[in-house]
């Protein structure tokens, strides 16, 4: 029987070394997997390159993560936010590298790790600094610059329901980066809000199939907080 | 602001219905930050536009009242949404496949300048500023098949917006087809910026002397 449902977050989050290459889903705390995120601070796992959408906000989550030392390098189409305190203060410090990607660039690096395509060619930031140090290539009269796969040792991921073979459905928009992430890290790890019994996602709503997955672990994390 | 000035600027509300009306039915759109968040409430409910966000929704509606707030519907700017009939969701890989591959027919950016050849720079003012934000924006610049700007014409400090070659940093090169700005419609096109309409009283002369590139009258 294949079940891949563990006890507890520090199951699922068991064995991850130091130097990880962290994917973390999640937009602006909707689809946001939280407690595996203050799971992986309990691990004590350090040195971490951080892949997520932003350098964290407030002192929750990934900005704690950052704060407390973590992260060697985070990869991030948000660095700069109102809110952004604990990063602010990391990077001041010169504690922590940054590499800041057009959220676009970030997605499909993340999607070409995903299925084994080493590298490719785009057209967004073709002429801009960003593009500085990248080799380019010119197709069709446009200028294209190259992008490298991204792949990660471990991806943290939320979803709405799971059965216990690892298929997935999400809530509204709460489905952003978790199917990507899912698909691009050795280990996938998934928190749960809700358990389905096998056979009991429709095969027509799935968005993860459970090929993807590793470890599932059921928290009940209720609704994103309220924005004000 | 001179005494015998005759003209008025439009607010920021006129200005992003002005953008409104030139949105066709059918059309698939992406509203960046800002005063582009709220053409989409100028936009006649009667009239089908498909609004994206990137965070992975297709068929956006507008903001709900506070008591029908759903916590897992934001926009790409972390505000509550809701959908209109019709509505999908997608990963983010998809949601930005759609933008890099050409599927929008227009994307409305906010921006610091641009230049006469369409040239963007909306997201660092500075060379130096090594820690900032881009979000979706280069993405948008680059793959939606229109890019109009809305912006005030000029800075705070009275500087032009509307440059030969812009100063800061690009977001992309030659993306911008036409600038809404408080003042006036142009167009951006092979021979430089063109004037489309201006606020009425306004004659081009004024115009040009907030304006640095030339500007093309009708």
């Amino acid at each position: 029987m294949i079940d891949k449902f563990v006890r507890s977050v520090a199951e699922a989050l068991a064995g991850i070394k130091d130097g990880s290459t962290v994917l973390i889903a999640g937009f602006a705390q909707v689809g946001e997997p939280r407690a595996l995120i203050d799971g992986l601070i309990e691990t004590g796992a350090k040195d971490l390159t951080v892949v997520h959408n932003t350098a964290g906000r407030g002192r929750e989550g990934v900005a704690r993560l950052i704060g407390e030392g973590r992260v060697r390098k985070i990869v991030c189409s948000f660095a700069r936010s109102r809110g952004s305190v604990l990063f602010e203060e990391v990077y001041a410090r010169g504690e922590i590298e940054l590499e800041i990607l057009p959220q676009g660039t970030m997605a499909e690096r993340i999607r070409a790790g995903a299925a084994g395509i080493p590298a490719f060619y785009t057209a967004t930031a073709a002429g801009t600094k960003l593009a500085e140090g990248k080799e380019s290539r010119v197709f069709s009269g446009r200028e294209y610059i190259l992008e490298h796969a991204i792949y990660g040792d471990v991806a943290l991921v939320e979803a709405w329901r799971a059965d216990r073979w690892g298929n997935l459905v999400y809530r509204d928009a709460g489905r952003n980066f978790n199917p990507v992430m899912a698909a691009a890290a050795e280990l996938t790890v998934v928190q749960t809000q809700h358990v389905a019994q096998l056979g009991e996602l429709s095969p027509e709503e799935v968005a993860t199939p459970g090929i993807y997955v590793d470890r599932v672990v059921h928290v009940e994390a209720g609704d994103p907080p309220l924005k004000t | 602001m001179a005494a015998n000035q005759n003209w008025r600027p439009l607010e920021r509300d006129a200005l992003a219905a002005r953008l409104a009306q030139d949105i066709p039915e059918g059309w698939s759109v992406n509203l960046g930050i800002g005063i582009p968040t709220l053409v989409g409430n100028y936009v006649p409910p009667e009239r089908e536009v498909v609004f994206h966000s990137e965070n992975g929704i297709l068929g956006m509606g507008p903001a709900p009242p506070p008591e029908k707030i759903n916590r897992w519907l934001i926009n790409a700017s972390s505000q509550y949404v809701t959908l209109r009939p019709g509505a999908s969701f997608m990963s983010h890989s998809d949601s930005f496949a759609l933008v890099r591959g050409g599927h929008l027919d227009l994307c409305v950016l906010g921006a610091f300048q641009v230049a006469e050849n369409g040239d963007l720079a909306n997201w660092a003012r500075s060379e130096d500023d090594n820690a900032p934000a881009i979000g979706g924006a280069m993405d948008l610049a680059a793959g939606a098949r229109r890019i109009w700007v809305v912006m005030e014409h000029n800075t705070r400090a009275g500087e032009a917006r509307l440059l030969r070659r812009c100063t800061y940093p690009l977001t992309a090169a030659a993306c911008v087809k036409r600038v809404y700005t408080e003042l006036a419609v142009i167009d951006v096109t092979p021979r430089g910026f063109a004037v489309v309409d201006m606020v009425p009283g306004l004659s081009l002369e004024e115009l040009q002397a907030r304006t640095d590139a030339p500007l093309l009258g009708r």
